[in-house]
């Protein structure tokens, strides 16, 4: 009962949608699939199915237009389903609310978006401490404040977002940390400028959070999460540019949530588990996968695109996606080379005119090495399996040379999320002593790309139909 | 004039590691060489099982010692392998799997095997997790497992401490015969070394080669997949007649899922693919034996090599017309017997006499070293 189509697109944020938007209308039959109930993508959230919508901001407006778009396309879209396994051909199973789907198409296209990055602190694991991108998701899906007495901590345009976000639903932020100083901000403004209405939109989250007077804490980071159960205090730290704490004297406040990011990861595990050619980029993110301008890999036929091919934000990402459309469709023999170059110039044009922003804001968000080296020996890293800092440290000294030997060593990302928490703060801490995060490679991609339940995986079955393999010699 | 060692060990899985490691012991200046860190192939992404029930009849007396070797790790080898020794259950779930089971446990038992034949009633005392559907059951008081991923810093430690010259991340591109011994070639230059064991894995066949031997080796790539830690849900290690369920639940909670299922790859490659229609079939069988496991998520699968040759058997012993070359390897089960098998080749190679015969190659190649098939 495997279905095949022209295209398969996993992934319905701007990158992935659009892609499967242009493919289709290109005259191919896409499937898009997304984890989501509806497209959008992290940035582009919908309210969950029943609630009521909030007021309208910049990007529900464009989550709204993005969907009305799709309902109205011939693409095949496959929501609320998990993509857990992907071989070569292409061949996509997803579990939704029949099981397991399986699905072919010969070109799959890439655009799983990112991870969070959360350089661990300790207390960094209490109830109560949460992402910047998880509060994103809180606010705009589910319409939810992460609690009474809110900071909001780390560094990106995530921080000024998750802050105003919250003041817009009511909620009370108590302190906002900022490892970039003001200087910083004024060091990104021109590239920021060259994109006016985002300009615009970072003022207007700036204008809230002044209006409501919330002391900002620049040069500061988180130096604990404290509280028994639960967090009820919140220590904060005067930092360099780098993030680097040296010893001096902390601020503490009171709260009851504390939302803390230090940017996003590309979750690059598709194009990781075909082992594709990766490089280590670290304003990008992390590692990702090698492409052309279309997104198209190393391994034929597999493009990579939007956040998970490198972080630049959603407006490229968009346009990203558009050009692995037209890629899809000239590879596919549905447009020729002559329209294929006419239509994707435009696209290129205006994504190279978003560069700068992208570039400044990716920069904001970068890991800053100082920051993780100033990580305590007791902090947990890998929150899964509660791996330290320090026994990181002590694999090292064992002879751990790269993160699948220190997977082994420790069981460091081995728990439920595989390394999507702990992978990039693993990596760079084991980096910082071999070398290089060239040399520490990352963690080999193996499925299930996101865990899944044995009894739905199984479903249904006679034991007689079990396809048994032969016995092995006597 | 270089170093030259008494033994060069080239490939650092169980086998290549403890040759090294029994030779150094012996007294000899020995050098490990492992193209990647040791034991980062089969011998640290296997299922760890230590079981009878699968293990080849012929095997079966060194499976035996081997075991007791991993009972003991802590003691021989100084470090932990995380070894629970416990129960170990073949299920029979229908009539023909009772006949299977019947034959093929009888013969293990005439080879040493405790194992015994009990109705799913008993089994079912032994094992509370275990489906009431089950029919008969082999059961074996010698099993167990090893948590085969802290296999290489176990190892490692224990090489170190032995005087091994330890050279992981060193890919040896030839091997020479020199006047008195072998020159090793590798990219920070040769190594010597008067003796020589072969102990690749899936690779002893482009090994041999540099020897210019041709001994086939078959490369089997098995799946495996793992749970994420749940409440304890069995106690023993679970198989099935036919050899291709195996099924235990970790200390700290995860449900190790294997059995041989074959996956996508080469030895050039390495396990490339996951097939899911087979991920899901071995799940199947996995809920099948132990139901409470549907509660679990999946939460990694990974695929690792088998060397098998053409009869199935071990290849460990002298390389015929090749003074003072050894390969050891392609041991059917071989983490198992890995250890014991080992220890017998470094004791013939010290001189000693080896509690158990070898397994000579000589039977796998055609005269003049072309192989048999």
């Amino acid at each position: 009962m495997t279905e095949a189509k022209d295209v398969i697109v996993i992934g319905a944020g701007p990158a992935g949608a659009n892609a499967a938007l242009e493919a289709a209308g290109a005259g191919l039959d896409v499937a898009l699939i997304d984890e989501q109930p509806a497209a959008g993508g992290q940035v582009w959230r919908a309210p969950w199915p029943g609630l009521e919508r909030p007021p309208a901001s910049n990007e529900a407006k464009a989550g709204d237009a993005l969907r009305a778009r799709l309902e109205a396309s011939r693409v095949d879209r496959r929501f609320g389903r998990r993509v857990w396994s992907v071989t070569s051909g292409f061949r996509v199973d997803a579990l939704g609310p029949d099981g397991n789907e399986p699905v072919t198409a010969p070109i799959l296209i890439a655009a799983t978006g990112a991870h969070e990055r959360v350089i661990p602190f300790p207390g960094w694991t209490l109830p109560g401490v949460i992402g910047l991108a998880a509060a994103t998701v809180l606010l705009k899906s589910h319409q939810v404040v992460p609690g009474a007495r809110v900071v909001v901590a780390g560094s990106g345009p995530l921080l000024a977002a998750v802050a105003a976000g919250i003041l817009k639903a009511g909620g009370h932020v108590v302190a906002i940390a900022d490892i970039a100083g003001p200087a910083d901000w004024l060091r990104a403004a021109p590239a920021m400028a060259s994109r006016p209405a985002l300009l615009a939109e970072g003022a207007g989250w700036t204008l809230k959070i002044l209006a409501k007077r919330v002391p900002i804490h620049f040069r500061h980071a988180v130096a604990a999460a404290e509280g028994e159960g639960r967090v009820t205090r919140v220590r904060l730290k005067p930092v360099d540019s780098e993030g680097w704490a040296g010893s001096r004297k902390a601020v503490e406040i009171e709260a009851d949530a504390l939302c803390v990011g230090n940017g996003l990861v590309p979750g690059a595990e598709l194009s990781k588990l075909f082992r594709a050619k990766h490089r280590y980029d670290r304003l990008r993110g992390g590692w990702i996968p090698e492409t052309d301008a279309f997104g198209r890999t190393s391994v034929p036929a597999l493009i990579a695109i939007g956040d998970g091919a490198g972080l630049s934000g959603a407006a490229p990402a968009e346009l990203s996606g558009r050009l692995a459309g037209l890629a899809a469709a000239h590879d596919a023999g549905a447009t020729d080379g002559a329209a294929f170059a006419r239509l994707a110039h435009p696209l290129l044009t205006e994504r190279a005119r978003l560069a700068a922003f992208a570039d400044a804001s990716a920069g904001m968000m970068a890991l800053r090495p100082a920051q993780v080296a100033g990580i305590a020996p007791e902090t947990i890293i890998c929150r899964c399996e509660d791996v330290t800092r320090a026994e990181i440290d002590a694999a090292f000294a064992a002879g751990a040379r790269h993160v699948n030997q220190l997977k082994h060593f420790t069981r460091c990302g081995m728990g439920p999320c595989q390394g999507r928490m702990c992978g990039d703060v693993a990596a760079e801490l084991l980096g910082q002593r071999v070398g290089s995060r060239e040399a520490v490679g990352y963690w080999t991609g193996r499925p299930p790309l996101r865990p899944v339940g044995l009894d739905q995986l199984i479903g249904d079955f006679d034991y007689a139909d079990i396809p048994i393999p032969k016995p092995a010699p006597l | 004039m270089s170093h030259v060692h008494d033994l060069a060990v080239i490939g650092g899985g169980v086998h290549g590691a403890a040759a090294a490691l029994f030779a150094a012991r012996g007294g000899m200046d020995v050098t490990l060489l492992e193209r990647g860190p040791l034991c980062r192939e089969a011998s640290g992404v296997n299922a760890g099982t230590l079981t009878m029930q699968m293990t080849r009849v012929a095997l079966i007396p060194y499976a035996l010692k081997a075991h007791a070797m991993w009972a003991s790790a802590r003691d021989w080898l100084g470090h932990d392998v995380g070894v629970v020794v416990c129960d170990g259950l073949s299920l029979a779930f229908t009539q023909a799997e009772e006949e299977l089971l019947t034959f093929r446990a009888g013969k293990r038992r005439e080879a040493g095997a405790p194992i015994e034949i009990v109705t799913g009633a008993r089994a079912k005392e032994i094992e509370p997790g275990l489906s009431g559907e089950v029919r008969v059951a082999g059961h074996c008081v010698v099993d167990g497992f090893a948590n085969a991923y802290l296999t290489g810093l176990a190892y490692r430690r224990a090489l170190l401490e032995a005087g091994v010259a330890l050279r992981e991340e060193t890919p040896v591109s030839g091997v020479r015969r020199e006047t008195d011994g072998f020159a090793v070639e590798t990219a920070d230059g040769i190594v010597r070394a008067r003796r020589l064991v072969l102990a690749g894995g899936v690779w002893i066949e482009p090994m041999m080669a540099w020897l210019g031997i041709h001994l086939p080796i078959k490369t089997l790539i098995n799946q495996l997949s793992v749970s994420e830690r749940i409440a304890p849900v069995m106690r023993t290690v679970v198989g099935i007649a036919n050899g291709l369920l195996s099924l235990k639940q970790y200390p700290h909670g995860t449900v190790v899922i294997g059995g041989g299922w074959q996956a996508v790859g080469d030895r050039e490659r390495g396990g490339v693919e996951l097939l899911p229609e087979r991920l899901i079939g071995n799940a199947r069988l996995a809920c099948h034996a132990i139901p409470a496991l549907k509660r679990a998520r999946m939460a990694r699968a990974w695929a690792g090599l088998e060397a098998e040759t053409a009869d199935a058997l071990p290849a460990v012993g002298p390389v015929p017309g090749v003074p003072d070359a050894y390969v050891c390897g392609s041991v059917h089960s071989g983490y198992t017997s890995g250890p014991y098998i080992a220890r017998l080749l470094a004791d013939h190679i010290l001189g000693r006499a080896p509690e158990m015969p070898l397994f000579p190659i000589d039977r796998l190649l055609a005269p003049g070293g072309a192989a048999v098939n």
